[in-house]
């Protein structure tokens, strides 16, 4: 009963997935809006104004620095949780 | 998994991967600027050659060499060093987290600033997941037992 | 029809696995298995959102040819390179990933000594009691 349920649900979100792909751009596209706006400046000016010849590693610590100071602490947490759960007695 | 007895070939060919592992993870944390590569996957490849340390000898002397209070010491270590170079960059008179103005203390121009600057987060990135992993591998392992058990030889996934 | 199959089959073959996911997380009594339901679910996000960067006839994103001291000579064109924003968030997401499957299977172990069993259906008639 679970699994006819499942898949009767599952089937659905397919449906509505692959309807919703029909507006979405084609397979990689050079104008699509993803590589249209702020993608283009990071690509021209990432080398002259950080020196490092790696566009990602520029815009992951260097322009886009935030996002990755809080993910570090995401991982810091993750340890601390897992250490917490499993080293001390349980219940 | 973990099996009691010692298997000669695994062990010698261990002995002679396991150092290039971490040479291997080193080298991909400092060419991170000029080809695939950088903090985080330096910190993987890295905390692997100590998981396979812990699958091929001992899981008891692995798990003494991590205590707790060294595993929590490496996790802030890495975050201290990122937050550091933010609030050390804040100190300068920039923004928090705007390298160019580390030229002040290193002689270089800005752009080369933020280059030595975006190296030190790397590393600081690179110790907080190599720790991460390996803390999170060997506490799934064995179930968290504290570390007088680990010493006692008593390991959960042999007596199942 | 077939030329919306073809100039989007990425949408196609990520919307599948997203499905997968789904179902297994639905339909699977083990909590092991729904949780590597909700790990499949969470790659089929992540490598939709890498396809998005590319572009056609682009390579890589690191420029060739220089190495710190000559930079302010270089022209990078933006229709030559993959478009580098995706890759850097997703290389976040990626690793929120890691620490979610961590703490879960973490609860795992704790369920599993509490109640001795992992089958969802046992636990609940446990907690009824």
């Amino acid at each position: 009963m679970k699994r006819l349920l499942g898949i009767a649900i599952a089937i659905a979100a397919l449906i509505v997935l692959l309807y919703g792909a029909e507006d979405l751009p084609p397979w990689a596209d050079p104008g699509q809006p993803a590589s249209l706006h702020v993608s283009p400046r990071y690509i021209e000016r990432a080398v002259g104004e950080t020196g490092v010849p790696n566009m990602v590693t520029a815009v992951l610590t260097d322009y886009r620095g935030y996002d990755t100071l809080f993910e570090t602490a995401v991982i810091f947490t993750a340890g601390i949780a897992v250490l917490m759960l499993l080293r001390r007695p349980i219940l | 998994m973990i099996r009691e007895h010692e298997d000669v070939i695994i062990q010698t060919v261990c002995r002679i991967f396991i150092p290039f592992m971490q040479v291997y993870g080193l080298y991909v944390l400092a060419h991170g600027h000029g080809s695939p590569g950088g903090g985080f996957q330096g910190g993987c490849i890295f905390a692997a050659s100590f998981i396979l340390m812990s699958i091929v000898y001992d899981l008891n002397e692995v798990k003494r060499r991590f205590t707790e209070k060294l595993s929590v010491f490496f996790f802030s270590l890495g975050v201290f060093i990122f937050a550091g170079m933010g609030w050390l960059c804040l100190f300068l008179g920039g923004n928090f987290l705007d390298y160019g103005v580390l030229s002040k203390i290193l002689p270089v121009d800005p752009v080369m600033a933020r280059y030595y600057g975006i190296a030190a987060i790397e590393v600081g990135i690179q110790i907080t997941v190599m720790a991460v992993m390996v803390s999170i591998f060997l506490d799934l392992l064995t179930g968290g037992l504290h570390e007088k058990d680990a010493e006692e030889g008593h390991v959960r996934g042999n007596t199942q | 029809m077939l030329e919306v199959i073809l100039s989007k089959y990425n949408y196609w073959i990520f919307s599948i696995l997203l499905v997968v996911g789904l179902y297994g997380m639905m339909a699977k009594n083990n909590l092991m298995k729904k949780l590597i339901g909700m790990n499949i679910f969470q790659w089929a996000i992540i490598l939709f959102f890498i396809s998005i960067g590319a572009k056609r006839g682009a390579t890589v994103p690191i420029i060739t040819g220089t190495h710190g001291h000559d930079t302010h000579t270089i022209v990078a064109r933006a229709a030559e390179y993959v478009n580098p924003l995706p890759h850097a968030l997703m290389l976040t997401a990626i690793v929120v990933g890691i620490a979610t499957t961590g703490i879960a299977l973490a609860l795992l172990v704790a369920i599993y000594k509490r109640y001795n069993t992992i089958e969802e259906d046992e636990i609940i008639e446990a907690l009824k009691k």
